[in-house]
């Protein structure tokens, strides 16, 4: 190429131009440049990924027991299957939880039926009683959730009648989800499918446990990957309010039981957790509104929003006070390293909220987004949550349980009247709203749904950004090319990154890999440009 | 507070539940085999969770890239069969990425529904999907049947099958053929051949591929791995060795039957004894003398554990990982006298008890171990629960029982994934045993320094 592509028009061709003809077709789909505040443009996002073509994506299981569920640390989380699927989901998360000095946690273990060919052929109902029964009597858990994987389905184990049976027999709770690998087109359908089973089977099973607390809340899609929960939980408590569940970081299954009990849901991963806000809103009367807690502003902001929305003034100042004080150190941290990353260019592509979320942490060094798109995200995130009604459920997304919620006959009760609701919305506090990624971003930035590596690979031969975010299966492929990759699945161990303190470490932790010397070393002094040998060597 | 707070020592007879697998599934294995094959592209016959697990497993155990493609199965192929996947993935692969060879492997969905892969490539092959000049090597891994280690066998065997070709022309190399082990490892076996002057061929052979240079510029097909040209001349070979019963023979025995190629299967060669027998063999077999400079390495294993015998002698030892692996490392330990006290291996097979029980008959301890279902790590950790030891070897995962129980681990094994070294520095061979001392005297000794009194606090140890 003598000549690089420099409209979004241009770059796009150059990342299909390899392609046949149907892939470049439907690839073409999944690009879109920003909308800087203008018309959104419709993005094509969760279809299936096409075979083949490398991509981020994982399955529906890791969706449900990876990323939904795992984190929860007293319930045994049970894999159905051959040894793999529970073998890799066994600790590579990095979802901290504090158990305190006797509390259960499963967390450190994999649970798994080992399904072997026998299973396969003969069935593998006995066996998964027999291994609910054997974690019964060795680890004695308050909860058993059971997982299953691709052949569980193909071979038609009724995995939900087991944990009936089991239930009854043992009397805990045990429940099943039906997450096998190859249902829906990524993570997304596991998230849905982990959704319904916990709407399903324990949010509101315990009315009996008192909730003291004047402003109670829950926190909807949030796993405390790299402690992220533990400084959201520190926040809230500064400010007064009272958290009672968080789906799912750093959670018991105590914790879920009660959740109804809160008066307003907030919603921080709108992909993976908005079902529950939904289905909570509709069983409960507890609204919800989606809140950030990635960036220092973006946490301010939340915390006014809550705030705003208990109407107390007392809460309200003290949420003012807390900002006040935690802005401090943020901005001295800012003023330091800003300098240092200003100008400075980045890509995201991850996730299913985390690639939009991050952008407000760039923001904040002064640091422009060239391109970004979610690995399993659907319209609404890209566009925002106007275009559902609009969105066409395909083949892929009908086989995944759509519950029918209806209101509690007895625990119905609206947190706010419809009146009340107007007039916090007359003063801008947004219900039920996400605004989605593409309306921020501007108009020369690369908007990609579902990233594959040839497309990687162009946009950073073309865009050539100074970091670049995404997870571990790219992480070296991309840094190989001499550009640093900040993974935001697992953070390289860094974090937390939410909230005030993780914003700081956000800071510290770019300016290290954006103004590393590590690049520089890769030509030895004999491969720089220049003269091949000196010329009194070259004599001899 | 301990991490693995619930284990107790007290032992409740399992069936059904494994806690703590001491193994993977077989596609894991696979894919690490066709990396092994220059110009090789994996491709994951499955949904698309599998391919990113395996990928991620192999990139956070050897921080490099790891390529590979999956037939992103949805419930609709789980139904009609994945055929249509995996002819559009072979087409999309070829014209996209561009590889020599697609290395197919199936997972426990494509086999539950009786996906054939002789069938569909040959269906490529007759739709023009497959370039001229290009591979499609295959090898089927249901995750039901075997282990990570299995998966590697059969795809090494299928990586064979899919390039030997007998010309009749011998060539007098000999086939190397390694089992699951380290790039790192692949090098040193490379490197005591040539030492005595024997001419090989190597496959698969990931050295160059998963421990590669960062130059600033991304090489989906490094300059290395086993070259298909090569490959295909295995069948004219003098002779084959495969270094591990359970990822090798396989191949070592489908060599000897379709090809003539006679065959000699010994474990993995580390430790001194072992690596005695893969230099001896080497010998035996090429006509060779062993060289001084290889009587001097392994002299200076033998220097070393005489050095150092007190620090070792009778100390104690949990070992989990793979049977290959682990049967050398017992092996070694005896040499070494230590006490294999524990061992488990994920991975079933007979040998594992009949070679288990040939290690440890003369060692002044009732040792315990236990492999194929249920021989998990948990399982280890109840045992050391009840009496304990002195050092563990295992992978990563062990990092918990070393914490809770205040025991030092050699890290060893897959995965790997909180240290650096085993891509670069090996374990077999005569370097890899005193690298593998190193280690284990570093930290028994750190030990004794750390839990000394004051007043017995030693200078030299």
């Amino acid at each position: 190429m003598s000549t690089k592509p420099t409209n979004v028009e241009e770059i796009k061709k150059e990342l299909i131009a390899r392609m046949p003809t149907k892939v470049a077709r439907k690839r073409a789909k999944a690009m879109t440049p920003g909308a800087e505040g203008g018309d959104i443009p419709e993005i094509q996002a969760n279809v299936r990924t096409i075979p083949g073509i490398i991509t981020q994506r994982g399955c529906t299981y890791a969706g449900c027991k990876g990323v939904v569920l795992g984190p929860s640390r007293d319930i045994v989380n049970l894999t159905h299957g051959p040894i793999g699927c529970g073998f890799y989901s066994w600790l590579t998360r990095r979802n901290q939880t504090d158990a305190g000095p006797d509390g259960d946690n499963y967390i450190p273990y994999a649970f798994s039926t080992d399904m072997t060919e026998h299973d396969i052929v003969f069935g593998g109902m006995k066996k998964l009683a027999a291994a609910i029964q054997e974690a019964y009597d060795n680890f004695h858990p308050r909860a058993v959730s059971i997982f299953s994987t691709c052949p569980v389905g193909l071979i038609g184990d009724d995995i939900h009648a087991v944990a009936r049976q089991m239930q009854e027999k043992l009397g805990i709770t045990v429940f099943a989800n039906s997450c096998e690998g190859y249902k829906g087109v990524s993570q997304s359908a596991g998230h849905h499918i982990a959704n319904n089973q916990i709407m399903k089977h324990i949010i509101g099973t315990d009315d009996e446990t008192p909730v003291e607390g004047k402003f109670k809340v829950n926190i909807l899609g949030e796993y405390n990957i790299g402690g992220d929960a533990f400084e959201i939980e520190r926040i809230l408590e500064k400010c007064g309010f009272t958290l009672i569940a968080t789906f799912s970081g750093n959670s018991t299954v105590d914790s879920f039981r009660i959740a109804h009990k809160a008066d307003l849901n907030t919603v921080m991963c709108h992909r993976s957790l908005n079902y529950v806000a939904e289905m909570m809103e509709t069983k409960f009367g507890i609204p919800w509104i989606k809140i950030n807690f990635i960036g220092a502003a973006a946490t301010a902001k939340s915390l006014r929003r809550m705030a705003a929305y208990f109407e107390d003034q007392e809460l309200i100042d003290r949420v003012e006070k807390v900002i006040e004080e935690e802005m401090l150190e943020v901005k001295k941290v800012v003023d330091e390293v800003r300098p240092r990353t200003e100008g400075k260019t980045a890509m995201l592509f991850v996730g299913g909220s985390r690639a939009h979320h991050y952008q407000e942490l760039f923001g904040e060094l002064g640091m422009e987004i060239l391109g970004a798109g979610y690995e399993f995200a659907h319209r609404d995130d890209y566009e925002g949550r106007h275009v559902l009604p609009n969105i066409k459920v395909d083949a892929d997304s009908r086989n995944i349980e759509e519950l029918e919620i209806a209101p509690d006959p007895t625990r119905y009760q609206p947190r706010k009247t419809p009146e009340q609701i107007e007039a916090l919305k007359a003063k801008g506090l947004e219900f039920k709203g996400y605004e989605g990624m593409i309306g921020g971003m501007k108009k020369d930035s690369m908007v990609i749904d579902d990233i594959n590596h040839y497309e990687t690979e162009k946009i950073i031969e073309i865009m050539k950004p100074d970091i670049f975010c995404a997870g571990i299966k790219e992480k070296y492929i991309i840094q190989k090319m001499g550009v640093p990759l900040k993974q935001l699945h697992n953070y390289d161990m860094g974090g937390p990154y939410a909230g005030f303190k993780g914003a700081i470490n956000w800071y510290h932790d770019i300016d290290r890999m954006v103004n590393t010397k590590v690049w520089q070393l890769m030509k030895a002094p004999w491969q720089s440009d220049g003269p091949e040998l000196e010329a009194s060597y070259v004599a001899q | 507070m301990a991490l693995l707070r619930h284990t107790t020592g007290e032992i409740k007879e399992r069936k059904a539940l494994t806690v703590n697998p001491a193994k993977t599934c077989q596609p894991v294995g696979a894919m690490y085999a066709a990396l092994g094959v220059k110009g090789c592209f994996p491709h994951s016959h499955g949904s698309q969770g599998c391919c990113a697990y395996h990928r991620s497993a192999l990139t956070r155990h050897y921080k490099e890239p790891v390529i590979a493609g999956t037939s992103s199965f949805t419930e609709g192929s789980s139904v009609f069969g994945g055929q249509s996947n995996l002819i559009s993935a072979i087409d999309n692969i070829f014209t996209v990425y561009d590889p020599d060879v697609i290395a197919i492997h199936t997972t426990c969905l494509s086999e539950t529904i009786g996906d054939d892969l002789l069938q569909i490539s040959q269906k490529a092959k007759d739709d023009g999907k497959v370039p001229e000049g290009k591979y499609i090597v295959y090898a089927s891994t249901p995750s039901y049947v075997g282990t990570h280690v299995t998966g590697y066998a059969n795809m090494v065997k299928g990586i064979i099958k899919g390039f030997v070709k007998k010309t009749g022309t011998p060539t007098g190399k000999i086939n190397i053929i390694p089992g699951f082990c380290e790039p790192s490892d692949m090098a040193e076996m490379r490197r005591l051949a040539a030492m005595m002057g024997i001419e090989i061929v190597m496959a698969p052979d990931t050295n160059g591929v998963l421990n590669g240079p960062l130059t600033g510029h991304y090489e989906m097909y490094p300059n290395a791995g086993a070259t298909p040209a090569d490959i295909a001349t295995m069948g004219d070979a003098k002779a084959s060795i495969g270094l591990g019963r359970w990822a090798t023979t396989d191949a070592v025995n489908y060599l000897d039957s379709e090809f003539k190629v006679p065959g000699t299967v010994l474990g993995l060669p580390i430790g001194l004894l072992a690596t005695d027998r893969y230099v001896d063999a080497l010998r035996k077999i090429s006509g060779k003398t062993v060289p001084e400079a290889i009587n001097f390495e392994r002299g200076q294993v033998v220097d070393v554990i005489s050095d150092y015998t007190q620090y070792l002698y009778g100390k104690k030892v949990a070992i989990a990982g793979d049977p290959d692996q682990v049967l050398a490392l017992v092996e070694f330990c005896v040499t070494l006298g230590m006490i294999p006290a524990y061992t488990v291996s994920g991975t079933a097979g007979k040998y594992f008890e009949e070679r288990m029980t040939e290690l440890l008959k003369d060692v002044p301890y009732d040792c315990k171990f236990k492999n194929g279902e249920q021989a998990d790590m948990y399982l280890l950790h109840q045992w050391i629960k009840n009496d304990p030891v002195d050092l563990l070897i295992g992978n990563t995962y062990m990092k918990y029982i070393a914490r809770d129980e205040d025991i030092p681990l050699v890290r060893h094994g897959f995965p790997i994934l909180d240290r650096v070294g085993h891509q670069y520095f090996p374990s077999v061979g005569y370097s890899g045993a005193l690298r593998l001392l190193d280690k284990i005297l570093g930290l028994l000794m750190d030990r004794q320094d750390r839990d000394a009194p004051e007043t017995r606090f030693e200078l030299q140890m």
